[in-house]
C-alpha cells in the first residue's frame, strides 16, 4: 500500500528552473534512492513529494491519487530529516506521539504504536528523555521512530545519515535496511553519497541538474551506465575517462574504464605510464598513473601491491570492461 | 563555560570592572530609595547618608498614601504596561514569523516599513495621535467606557511604539529556527498557528524576554503620552501621579522620591520574571 507516481514534475524559483519534468514510478514496497551532486534538485523533489514545497508543473500521485493540493499531513507520508528536527521541548515519547495525537488518535492506540516502534528501534530506556540528552545516533533513531509510528504509505528520508560520524552511519544504515525488510514499506531516500545508494536501494535514481540521468538497480547502474555522468558518479574511485581520438580508437568520443578493471604489468599492456602516487588502503591499493597519451588514470588493485614512484608500468583492461561514449556523452553498447 | 585558562589577575580585573559598573548603575536607585525615607531637610543636608536618627521620616510615603490615589495609579500603570507588552510580543512575534518564514512579494519592503519605526520617534506624531484618539472618543474618561478609554489609547500608542524593535529583533531570531523542525511539524499535521505557538515561540523565548524588557521599561517610565492622552485623575499613571508633588515654586521631594521608589518595585518584579526566561539551553538538541 504505497505506490508513487511522478508525472512531468517541474519546479522553478522565479526564472530559475530546478526541476525539468521529472517522470518516475515507484512500486509498493520499493526502496528508491535519489542520488546526485548537491544542487541537482533531489531534495527539492523530495519536498515536493512531501508537500512541503509546491511544484510549478506536473502531478504527484500517491496510491494512484493526485495529491498536489493535499497538505503534507494528509498525504500518508512520514519524513526523516538530516538535522533530525526533533521537538526540543518534548520527551522522546512526546516526539513520537505528537503526530498521532494531532491526528486525533485515541490514547491507547497511540501508546501501543509508540511502544511497538520503540521496541523495534530499542528506544525503550530513552522514552522519558529530552532530545538534548541523547547522542546523535539516538536522536536519529527517535526521528525514525517518529516516522514509523505514523505507519505511512511512504517513508521519506532526507539525507538522514549526513550528520552522523562514519561508524554510526554504517550502523544506522543497517538499521534502515532492517526496517525496510520488517515493514515492507515504500521508502524514498535522498543522499549525495553513492555508497549509501548502492548499499540500500532496490532502485537508484541518478539526478543531475534537475533531470533524471538514469534509473536502475545498483548493479545495472554499475554495469551499464547510460552516460558519462552516471558512469562517473557511480563507483569509487571514479571511472577513468580517456579521449578516444588520442588513443586512436574510432567509433567513440570517450572511452571509460573502471579503476578496479585495470590490471598492471611491468612488461607489456595497452597504456604505458609512470606511477605518480600510490595509496595503500589495506584491502586495496590505488595506483595513479601518468599515461603518455591521456593524462592521469587510476588503477585499483586488490590487496597490497608495491610500486615505486616514477616506475614505468603498463595498464590494460579486458575489452568487455571498456565503456564507450559518443559525442553527447551517451554510452554505446 | 570553561574557566581553565583564566589567570586570577584577569578575573579579578574583570570582576572589578563589573563591580564598578554595577555600583554606578545602582547609585541613582540607592539615592532615590535612601532619600525616600528622609525628611526634606535631611534630603538636602546629607543626601548620601542612611536614613537613621533624626533624618528618618516616613512622611514621603504618608503623603503618597494620603494625597492622590496611588493604588489606582499603580493599577493604571500596570494595566497599560502589561497589556501593551502582551500585544507587542504577540503581534511582534507573529509579524516576525511571517517575515522570516514565508516567501511573498514585497517581503523585504514590508520588513523595512515595519522597521522604520525604530528610526522615527513616535512622539513626532503626537499631534496627529491626539487628534485621532480624541475624535475616536478615546481621550474622554467620562465617556461610555469610563477610564478604559484613555487607557486603551495609551495601550494602542505603546503597542505601536514597541512593535518595530520587537519585529526587528524577533525576525532575526526566528530565522535561526530550523526549517526542518517546522516542516516536521507540518508533516505531523500542525497548522501554521500551532507551529508558531508550539514550536517556534518556545525556541525564541530568550529573544522574547529581551524584547519584553526593552519594551516594558520605556512604557512604565513614560510621562509624555499619559500627560497628553490620559491626564485626568482616574487615568493617571505612576509617573504622572508623582508629578503632582513637583510644583512651580515648591517641590515635595520626599513624596516624589517615595513615589518613585515604589514605582521601581512592580517593574523590578516583571524584570525578574523575564530574566529567568533569558536562561538559554532549551534550544540545544533540537537539531544537530
Amino acid at each position: 500500500m504505497g505506490s508513487l507516481k511522478l508525472q512531468k514534475v517541474e519546479k522553478a524559483f522565479g526564472a530559475t528552473k530546478v526541476l525539468h519534468g521529472i517522470d518516475l514510478e515507484v512500486a509498493d514496497g520499493e526502496f528508491v534512492i535519489f542520488v546526485g551532486p548537491s544542487g541537482c534538485g533531489k531534495s527539492t523533489l523530495l519536498r515536493i513529494i512531501a508537500g512541503l514545497e509546491d511544484s510549478t508543473g506536473g502531478a504527484v500521485l500517491i496510491d494512484g491519487e493526485r495529491v498536489d493540493a493535499v497538505p503534507p499531513a494528509k498525504r500518508g507520508i512520514a519524513m526523516v530529516f538530516q538535522t533530525y528536527a526533533l521537538y526540543p521541548h518534548m520527551s522522546v515519547k512526546g516526539n513520537m506521539s505528537a503526530g498521532l495525537k494531532q491526528g486525533g488518535m485515541p490514547n491507547e492506540q497511540v501508546e501501543a504504536r509508540v511502544a511497538e516502534a520503540s521496541r523495534m528501534l530499542s528506544l525503550d530506556e530513552y522514552l522519558q528523555r529530552r532530545p538534548a540528552e541523547l547522542s546523535g545516533g539516538q536522536r536519529q533513531r527517535v526521528a525514525i521512530g517518529r516516522a514509523v509510528v505514523r505507519e505511512p504509505k511512504l517513508f521519506l528520508f532526507d539525507e538522514p545519515l549526513s550528520n552522523l560520524d562514519a561508524a554510526l552511519r554504517v550502523n544506522t544504515r543497517l538499521e534502515i535496511a532492517k526496517l525496510h525488510r520488517q515493514l515492507k514499506a515504500t521508502m524514498i531516500y535522498v543522499t549525495h553519497d553513492q555508497v549509501e545508494a548502492m548499499t540500500l536501494a532496490d532502485k537508484i535514481v541518478v539526478m543531475n541538474a534537475g533531470r533524471i540521468e538514469q534509473i536502475g538497480s545498483p548493479m545495472e547502474l554499475y554495469n551499464k551506465p547510460a552516460n558519462l555522468f552516471v558512469a562517473g558518479f557511480i563507483g569509487s574511485p571514479q571511472m577513468n575517462f580517456m579521449d578516444a581520438a588520442a588513443l586512436g580508437i574510432s567509433g567513440a568520443k570517450t572511452i571509460g574504464v573502471r579503476p578496479e578493471h585495470l590490471t598492471l604489468s611491468a612488461e607489456a599492456g595497452q597504456w604505458r605510464g609512470k606511477v605518480v602516487h600510490v595509496e595503500h588502503l589495506g584491502a586495496d591499493t590505488n595506483v595513479y598513473l601518468e599515461t603518455e597519451k591521456t593524462g592521469i588514470i587510476t588503477a585499483r588493485l586488490f590487496g597490497e601491491v608495491r610500486y615505486e614512484p616514477d616506475a614505468v608500468v603498463y595498464a590494460s583492461a579486458e575489452p568487455k570492461f571498456v565503456y564507450r561514449f559518443d559525442e553527447s556523452g551517451k554510452a554505446i553498447y | 563555560m570553561s574557566k581553565a585558562r583564566q589567570s586570577p589577575l584577569r578575573s579579578i580585573a574583570a570582576h572589578a570592572i563589573l563591580l564598578t559598573y554595577t555600583l554606578i548603575a545602582l547609585f541613582p536607585v540607592y539615592v532615590v530609595v535612601v532619600n525616600s525615607f528622609k525628611n526634606k531637610k535631611g534630603i538636602f543636608a546629607s543626601p548620601l547618608s542612611l536614613p537613621f536618627g533624626d533624618l528618618w521620616s516616613p512622611d514621603g510615603y504618608a503623603k503618597v498614601w494620603l494625597r492622590g490615589d496611588f493604588p489606582l495609579y499603580f493599577q493604571n500603570s500596570l494595566i497599560v504596561t502589561v497589556v501593551a507588552l502582551f500585544f507587542v510580543l504577540l503581534f511582534g512575534a507573529m509579524a516576525a514569523f511571517a517575515l522570516s518564514e514565508y516567501r511573498f512579494k514585497l517581503n523585504s519592503l514590508t520588513g523595512l516599513y515595519l522597521a522604520l519605526g525604530i528610526m522615527i520617534p513616535i512622539r513626532l506624531g503626537t499631534v496627529a495621535i491626539l487628534q485621532l484618539m480624541s475624535s475616536s472618543g478615546l481621550t474622554d474618561p467620562s465617556g461610555p467606557f469610563g477610564r478604559a478609554a484613555p487607557l486603551t489609547a495609551l495601550i494602542l500608542v505603546y503597542t505601536a511604539q514597541g512593535l518595530p524593535l520587537a519585529i526587528f529583533i524577533l525576525s532575526e531570531f526566528m530565522q535561526t529556527v530550523s526549517n526542518d523542525l517546522k516542516n516536521a511539524g507540518r508533516i505531523d499535521g500542525m497548522n501554521e498557528y500551532k507551529i508558531f505557538f508550539r514550536l517556534v515561540l518556545p525556541l525564541v523565548r530568550p529573544a522574547m524576554a529581551t524584547v519584553a524588557v526593552f519594551t516594558m521599561i520605556p512604557i512604565w517610565n513614560d510621562l509624555w503620552f499619559p500627560l497628553i492622552l490620559a491626564p485626568s485623575e482616574t487615568t493617571k499613571t505612576v509617573t504622572l501621579g508623582a508629578q503632582m508633588f513637583l510644583g512651580q515654586f515648591q517641590s515635595e521631594w520626599d513624596a516624589v522620591l517615595a513615589a518613585l521608589a515604589l514605582a521601581i518595585l512592580p517593574v523590578l518584579i516583571l524584570y525578574l520574571i523575564f530574566s529567568r526566561q533569558l536562561i538559554r539551553g532549551i534550544t540545544s538538541g533540537a537539531v544537530k
